[in-house]
C-alpha cells in the first residue's frame, strides 16, 4: 500500500506537511490537486502547495503561521529561509543541527 | 483503579495522591549536596529530592514550596537547611505540619555540619518512612485527578498526532469529572481569541487576553521566543506554528478558569495556567526549561503530567509522574525506551485518533494505580525552581 506524502490540515492552507522524506522532481498529489517538489522536503517539512508573495501570510492549519519573506514558488521547501514569525523571531546564528 | 482497588493514598486534608514520596527538601543551594547524600540511598524507597536553590526571599518560591511539600503525591517532608538562608523555613514547617503530614527539619549549621547532619538526616529518614507507610489507602478514579499537559522537543510531527491525540483524552478525562491544565503562554501565540472564545465567561475571556498580551511583551523584552533549534531542525518555522501545534493539547471543552502556579483549581474542568510572571519583566525567561512548567502544574495539585515529545524529551519529575506521549515515529523507534505511548504511529497510517486517545486513558489509569511509567523506571526525577512574581488572581478567573 503507498500512503499520500502530504498532508494537507485544511482547504485554504498554503502548504502541506509532508509525511516521508520526500526527493527534487517528485510529483505528489493531494486530495485536491499536485505539485511538483522543486527543493527536498524533509519528514514532517512544509511543502509550498502555491505561490506566496514577499509578504503574505502563510496558511497551515487553516490559520497563519507567519509571513514570507521571500517569494515562495509551488513546489519550494517552506521554513525559516522564506518565512518569518508575526510575533517574535529569535536570533537563529547558535542554531545547531 | 477502574474495579475500585484501593491503590492511592487519603491524606489528612481529604485529597487523595497516587505515590507516596518522602520527599527531601533543601532551602538554599548551598545545603543541596547535603540533601542529596540524605537522600541517594532511599531512591528505591521512593525518597525523592526537590529544593530551591536561592538565598534572597521570594513569595512565589515560597508558595511552590508550600504547595510542593502538601502534594496529594507526598506522605512526608525531611527540610535540609544550612541556617543563615532567608528562606523561611517556619512557615514552610507550618504548613507541611498543619497538613497532617510528618516533618522534620535538619539545620547543617546547627547538627555540625556536613558528615553530621547526613548521619543525622539519614536516621530521620529512616524513622519517618515507616510514618509515612502507615497512611490510610483509598481508591481513586479519573475524577480525583488533576492531570498537566506539556511538550517538549517539539517538531512538525507534534501537532499533528501526539498533541490532537492528548486533546482528545482530555475532553474525556474532563467528561469523566478530571482536572485539566495546560500552560505555555509563550507558545499559544495565534491562539488568543479562540482561547477568549473557549472562556467559560467574557471576564475570564478578557483576562486570558490579557495574560496573552503580557506574554507577547515579556517574551519580545527577552528577544527570544519559546522556540528553539530542535524545534527548527524538526520542521517547524515559527512560534506561531509551534503554538497551534501546541495549542491542540487543549481539547475542545470551555476553559473553566485561569491559574497562577500554586493555585488548587476550585473545581474539575479545563484550566489555563498563567507563567509569565506578573509585574515589570525583570525575572529572566518565564520558562528556562520544561521542568519549569511541569514543577509550577504539580503545585497546582497535577498528580501526572501528559508530556508529548516530537524530537525525543526524556525527562520525568520529582512528585508526579510523567507520562511520554511521541509524536514522531522515527523518534519513538530510536528512543522507545523513553516513551510510554506511541501516537507517531498515526502517521503511519496504524491506528485512530481516537485509538490513541483511548491508549492515553489507559496509560493514566495504571500509572494511577501505580504501574511505573518510562521516565520514573528509569529514576527520572528532574525539579527546578526559580524567582518569579505573580499577582493574586482576581474573582475573574474563577467564574462560578
Amino acid at each position: 500500500m503507498t500512503r499520500a506524502a502530504l498532508l494537507v490540515l485544511a482547504a485554504e492552507d498554503d502548504v502541506a506537511v509532508s509525511l516521508r522524506a520526500i526527493a527534487p522532481g517528485e510529483r505528489l498529489l493531494y486530495e485536491t490537486g499536485e505539485v511538483v517538489a522543486v527543493d527536498a522536503i524533509p519528514f514532517a517539512h512544509k511543502i509550498a502547495l502555491r505561490r506566496i508573495a514577499t509578504g503574505a501570510p502563510v496558511r497551515k492549519f487553516g490559520v497563519p503561521i507567519g509571513r514570507a519573506t521571500a517569494d515562495i514558488a509551488p513546489g519550494a521547501l517552506v521554513h525559516v529561509h522564506n518565512i518569518a514569525s508575526d510575533y517574535i523571531n529569535n536570533a537563529l546564528e547558535h542554531f545547531e543541527d | 483503579m477502574v474495579d475500585g482497588t484501593a491503590t492511592g493514598f487519603l491524606r489528612a486534608d481529604g485529597r487523595k495522591g497516587i505515590r507516596n514520596h518522602l520527599l527531601v527538601a533543601y532551602l538554599v543551594e548551598c545545603a543541596h549536596h547535603v540533601a542529596r547524600a540524605i537522600a541517594t540511598p532511599f531512591a528505591e524507597q521512593g525518597v525523592q529530592l526537590i529544593g530551591f536553590s536561592g538565598c534572597y526571599p521570594n513569595t512565589y518560591a515560597q508558595d511552590v514550596m508550600d504547595a510542593l511539600c502538601t502534594h496529594p503525591n507526598v506522605g512526608g517532608v525531611l527540610l535540609v537547611s544550612l541556617g543563615c538562608e532567608e528562606f523561611d523555613r517556619s512557615r514552610l514547617v507550618r504548613a507541611v505540619a498543619a497538613s497532617g503530614r510528618p516533618v522534620d527539619v535538619a539545620v547543617i549549621q546547627k547538627l555540625g555540619g556536613t558528615r553530621e547532619t547526613i548521619t543525622a538526616g539519614r536516621e530521620r529518614v529512616r524513622r519517618m518512612l515507616d510514618e509515612v507507610a502507615a497512611v490510610p489507602r483509598a481508591s481513586v478514579g479519573l475524577a480525583d485527578l488533576v492531570i498537566g499537559t506539556k511538550c517538549g522537543g517539539s517538531d512538525g510531527t507534534s501537532g499533528l498526532s501526539a498533541n490532537p491525540a492528548i486533546g482528545r483524552a482530555a475532553d474525556r478525562l474532563i467528561d469523566a469529572g478530571a482536572t485539566v491544565i495546560f500552560e505555555e503562554l509563550g507558545e499559544l501565540f495565534g491562539c488568543e481569541r479562540h482561547m477568549a472564545e473557549r472562556a467559560a465567561s467574557p471576564a475570564l475571556a478578557a483576562e486570558i487576553l490579557s495574560v496573552m498580551a503580557k506574554s507577547a511583551r515579556y517574551y519580545g523584552t527577552m528577544e527570544h521566543g519559546s522556540f528553539g533549534g530542535g524545534n527548527i531542525s524538526g520542521g517547524l518555522s515559527t512560534v506561531e506554528e509551534k503554538s497551534i501545534g501546541a495549542y491542540t493539547k487543549s481539547g475542545t471543552r470551555p476553559i473553566v478558569g485561569l491559574l497562577k502556579p500554586a493555585t488548587r483549581p476550585p473545581r474539575p474542568g479545563l484550566y489555563l495556567m498563567d507563567m509569565v510572571p506578573d509585574g515589570p519583566v525583570r525575572w529572566g525567561f518565564p520558562n528556562i526549561n520544561d521542568t519549569t512548567e511541569v514543577v509550577e502544574m504539580i503545585a497546582c495539585g497535577a498528580h501526572l503530567t501528559l508530556f508529548s515529545t516530537g524530537r525525543g524529551s526524556v525527562v520525568g519529575s520529582a512528585i508526579a509522574p510523567v507520562i511520554k506521549v511521541c509524536a514522531n515515529p522515527e523518534t519513538y523507534r530510536r528512543m522507545q525506551g523513553d516513551m510510554d505511548v506511541d501516537a507517531g504511529r498515526l502517521l503511519e497510517g496504524r491506528g485512530t485518533l481516537d485509538e490513541v486517545a483511548d491508549e492515553i486513558v489507559r496509560a493514566i489509569a495504571a500509572t494511577a494505580a501505580g504501574t511505573p511509567t518510562a521516565s520514573e523506571a528509569l529514576g527520572h526525577q528532574e525539579f527546578v525552581l526559580g524567582y518569579k512574581h505573580f499577582a493574586p488572581a482576581g474573582p475573574a478567573c474563577f467564574p462560578a
